[in-house]
């Protein structure tokens, strides 16, 4: 596998969707490439750091009126 | 089943069978995520919040549609895209949005140009609120295409199958963004988080 095919297969790579055969390979490759090592190596750090970022509470004006609507639409309901 | 899920198939039954407090607390459980993946979506805090509302109540309205064979937070990401995506196509001047526009297949353009290394760790470098902004920052950069499918497969953790089915794109469609759309992200954090 050259560097190209190390970049059209590093997602399914990732996600460890990528057939064993064309994985094998890549590992092959990124042992002796340090430029697709770093590019596959900072690729696995942006999925995690998107993976590990935490949903942050609603801010309070829009809970707010979340709470209000909710309220209106359970109201015409009952 | 773990117990939230086995809480959340309980709190579903007793909304179906006309408990408000169950459906609000089923809402509470996902309401920072639902607003946070159409702010990924949308890319607007406005329409977010339009968006998180109208999912809320078509949620309410169509409970009885809600078959169950999926998780309730599923079923829940589906209206939310559905109205995000629908928010996006309305709005005026964004030369946005199709989904299913095919992507360029050359791959010149996949090529990174920047290979830094970014040591162990590197958003430790920055305070936990500052990790969201660049985050945030840095999807809403994307093309839609690119940035819906990253939102539901690395932001909310959906399967790439959930999320084909989701946006009606094929397998390969959604790994081809996928990975374009990640390259993207890598080279919009690297000022970042790169060493030195």
């Amino acid at each position: 596998m050259n560097c190209r095919g190390v970049i059209q297969q590093f997602s399914d790579f990732l996600d460890e969707e990528l057939d064993p055969k064309l994985a094998e390979d890549l590992c092959r490759h990124l042992e002796a490439c340090d430029d697709c090592r770093v590019v596959v190596d900072t690729c696995r750090k942006t999925v995690k750091v998107f993976c590990k970022t935490e949903a942050l509470p609603l801010p309070p004006d829009v809970q707010a009126r979340l709470d209000r609507v909710l309220a209106e639409k359970l109201k015409k309901r009952s | 089943m773990p117990t939230h899920l086995e809480n959340e198939v309980a709190l579903v039954a007793e909304a179906r069978g006309g408990s408000e407090g169950a459906f609000t607390t089923l809402l509470r459980q996902y309401d920072r995520n639902i607003y946070r993946l159409a702010l990924n979506i949308t890319g607007n805090q406005e329409d977010a919040e339009d968006v998180m509302q109208e999912a809320f109540l078509k949620a309410y309205t169509h409970l009885d549609r809600f078959q169950g064979n999926s998780r309730f937070y599923t079923w829940l990401v589906r209206i939310a895209v559905n109205e995000s995506l629908m928010k996006l196509r309305k709005r005026k001047g964004d030369r946005t949005v199709s989904l299913d526009e095919p992507v360029r297949t050359e791959n010149n353009d996949l090529m990174p140009r920047e290979v830094e290394d970014w040591g162990d760790d590197p958003e430790e470098r920055y305070a936990k609120e500052e990790v969201q902004q660049i985050v945030s920052k840095a999807i809403e950069s994307l093309e839609p295409q690119f940035r819906v499918v990253v939102a539901l497969r690395d932001v909310e953790e959906l399967s790439t199958e959930e999320t084909a089915e989701l946006l009606g794109l094929t397998v390969p469609a959604v790994k081809s963004r996928l990975l374009r759309g990640r390259l993207k992200l890598r080279e919009r954090l690297n000022p970042y988080f790169k060493r030195g």
